[in-house]
């Protein structure tokens, strides 16, 4: 294969940092006063408040993960990361009044133009808070919340207190309570019963200081029968030091509701990704996870659903692509807890100049779970001999009405496609391009078309090496 | 247009071709036939310049250039192009997708997208081709017969100079055999082509002006018409003294 083909891939262009203009930025380091203070500058009550320092003593307690990748974890100085920084004072309702330093960078990820097009919805999130928010009127009119979490948190916190925390404690891992600590900025969304969502509903965010720590916390509520699609994507300028993402996201499908979430995390490669995403599904509930990882130094992430009402139904599609530099380790957790439930999960990963995917997946079948159906699929494209892809699969099946299938494949681009397309005209990296996107297209036919295109585009682009 | 001067190609240090002149004018078809193995799809590839095939001695010349200045997308771009045996399947890649693209990098000019899903239209109407071709995966899942009609609707709109049809006809029933024959026809008369098959049949459709027996790596007997119903009928044995 072509050197200079591979060479270019990896290259980043949301690498571009705008000035900080801080209008509050805690010191480095992470101590109970920093949460405290977070905690009052927010105005929260005294149960949150609460939270966040129970949330901070475990997560001092607690080990690191002794999995995944060991190495880039102990490397984590959790004293060189800024725990909350503000670059605007409030939540802007009109485009035009967010800071002009702040526009210009969604102006460049072509934020608004996406949302007048085809969103429901629009939240944009920079450093630890959002700076723009709206929603489709006739969305609010029926009784669609979408606002960011601390706003969520102040206008409805007894629904906040109700479900916040329920699907990932904060003692579930260290990170997930670190985010709990220090938890800012978010979406938080609840759709009345019945009601159906057609356009997705958006979130963007953006790092933009060094040896950021971005902490946002997602919770989602469908009640019965209701339907909702969020997307969310993510930049960070290219810096020399690493920045750290650790979000927690909590689904709750009631009865016979659907929720879908769309992810294309696109960090630049000094980002720690390292995220809890999990789902509980109720009587007939569907949850979709829809998880694209191109992003970051190192990705631990594995959206999970517990499939807790008889009838209902998962599915996880999720890739991963790992470059020079890049370990992304992801992947999917199912647990059927009732009767007759079911879930597909695909997973599809390309490593190429070095990088190391990984796919991790649990899927657990509860001995009172008769008649549950699974399918597993995991495919792996390797690149080039430096790079590697290992599939770590764990399966615990309690009854044995269980219908599994679980398939694993790891290929190479052959040279006989390569021949085939470059006879056809097409340079060798138009070639690689073309095989590459073909090869994540169980996942991007999943996505909006305009996230689609954009993921396309950014994979040929990186295989031609053409990126300005 | 096409020159292959005392060609000598080796796969895997096998040598395969061993010693083979060839001449393609304009306006030429030509067929070379013989037994598996002889290296006829080796010649066909080699010329495309497939990397696992190494050209020992000998040279190729395509109109008046040496082939191995060229890169395989140079190639295609100079007006060759080759309809495979064995295509290759490319998952997750629509047909509509790969046929634009591909267009779009052998013309100098792309085409408009009205322009092109007109011209798109009219040859897969020719090629009796269905449109739900256009969103299916390049030759995934695709019966035999399926994979040579969209080497020939390729064909078709790549509109080259040079047309090397490696067992196009094999596999194909009646129908498609008339189909595929009538997408050689319309290019042949401003294109060379170079036809490699076993069988007599498709050239009831195509009227080559050159029939070849290839044994053993080198071309050893050179007739018209009359030669592929010889050596369809008489096999192939009576030549090996030549070889």
């Amino acid at each position: 294969m072509n050197e200079e083909a591979l060479e270019a891939v990896g290259d980043y262009r949301y690498g571009f940092h705008d000035p900080e203009n801080a209008t509050i930025r805690f010191d480095k380091g992470l101590s109970e006063q920093v949460v405290r203070d977070i905690s009052e500058l927010k105005n929260e009550p005294q149960w949150m408040t609460d939270i966040r320092v129970k949330a901070y003593r475990h997560f001092e307690e607690r080990a690191m993960p002794d999995w995944g990748n060991c190495n880039l974890l102990e490397s984590i100085n959790f004293e060189n990361v800024t725990y909350f920084l503000r670059s605007s004072n409030k939540t802007e309702k009109d485009w035009d009044d967010v800071p002009d330093d702040i526009k210009n960078t969604f102006d460049r990820l072509g934020i608004p133009d996406a949302e007048q097009k085809w969103l429901g919805g629009v939240t944009a999130q920079y450093e630890s808070e959002a700076v723009y928010h709206s929603i489709r009127e006739d969305l609010e009119e029926q009784g669609v919340i979408f606002l960011d979490m601390d706003t969520g948190l102040k206008t409805h916190p007894e629904l906040v207190k109700k479900f916040f925390g329920t699907v990932v404690p904060h003692s579930d891992n260290k990170f997930s309570a670190l985010n709990t600590a220090v938890w800012s900025g978010g979406s938080f969304i609840y759709v009345p019963k019945g009601i159906e969502v057609e356009m997705p509903v958006q979130a963007y965010f953006r790092i933009n200081a060094k040896n950021m720590g971005q902490f946002e916390r997602t919770l989602i509520i469908a009640d019965e029968g209701s339907t909702i699609h969020y997307v969310e994507g993510c930049t960070a300028p290219s810096y020399s030091t690493d920045s750290l993402h650790s979000a927690v996201v909590e689904l709750i499908a009631m009865e016979g509701a659907k929720i879908r979430y769309s992810t294309v995390q696109n960090w630049s490669n000094n980002v720690y990704n390292l995220v809890t995403k999990r789902a509980v599904a109720h009587k007939n509930a569907t949850v979709e996870w829809v998880d694209g990882n191109i992003g970051s130094k190192l990705t631990m992430k594995y959206p999970s659903v517990l499939l807790k009402g008889e009838g209902a139904h998962a599915e996880v599609i999720s890739v991963a692509y790992a470059g020079e530099g890049q370990h992304q380790d992801a992947g999917a957790k199912v647990h059927h807890l009732a009767p007759n439930t079911t879930s597909n999960i695909l997973s599809k990963s390309i490593s190429k100049n070095g990088g190391r995917s990984s796919y991790r997946g649990m899927l657990q079948v509860m001995p009172k779970a008769t008649g549950c159906r699974s399918k597993v699929v995991c495919d792996a494209l390797i690149l080039d001999d430096s790079s590697r892809s290992d599939t770590y699969p764990t399966m615990e099946i309690g009854n044995a009405t269980a219908d599994l299938e679980h398939e694993a494949s790891v290929s190479k681009v052959s040279s006989d496609q390569l021949f085939y397309l470059m006879s056809r005209g097409l340079a060798e990296e138009e070639a690689m391009g073309l095989i590459v996107n073909g090869f994540f297209e169980p996942f991007t036919r999943e996505l909006p078309m305009e996230y689609a295109v954009e993921l396309n585009k950014l994979l040929e682009l990186e295989m031609e090496g053409s990126i300005g | 247009m096409l020159r292959v001067e005392n060609l000598h190609v080796s796969v895997e240090g096998t040598s395969i071709i061993k010693g083979l002149d060839l001449k393609i004018h304009r306006g030429e078809i030509h067929v070379i036939m013989g037994r598996n193995g002889a290296g006829k799809s080796t010649l066909a590839n080699v010329v495309m310049g497939h990397p696992a095939y190494e050209i020992t001695s000998g040279s190729i010349f395509f109109q008046g250039r040496p082939l191995e200045e060229l890169a395989v997308f140079e190639r295609a771009r100079a007006g060759m192009f080759l309809s495979f045996q064995y295509p290759a399947v490319i998952p997750g890649v629509q047909v509509g997708t790969f046929l634009k693209k591909s267009v779009a990098s052998v013309r100098d000019e792309p085409p408009k997208g009205r322009v092109f899903r007109k011209e798109l239209n009219a040859a897969m109407a020719q090629l009796e081709m269905d449109k739900s071709f256009l969103s299916r995966y390049v030759n995934d899942g695709f019966s035999g017969g399926e994979k040579k009609r969209l080497e020939i609707l390729q064909m078709l709109l790549l509109k080259p100079t040079l047309a090397l049809l490696d067992e196009t006809d094999s596999g194909l029933d009646i129908d498609a055999l008339r189909i595929v024959a009538k997408g050689i026809n319309q290019i042949a008369p401003e294109a060379g082509c170079l036809i490699i098959t076993h069988y007599q049949r498709l050239l009831d459709h195509v009227k080559p002006h050159f029939v070849h027996a290839m044994i053993d790596g080198v071309i050893v007997k050179t007739g018209g018409p009359e030669l592929a119903l010889e050596l369809e009928d008489r096999g192939y044995d009576w030549l090996d003294a030549a070889a």
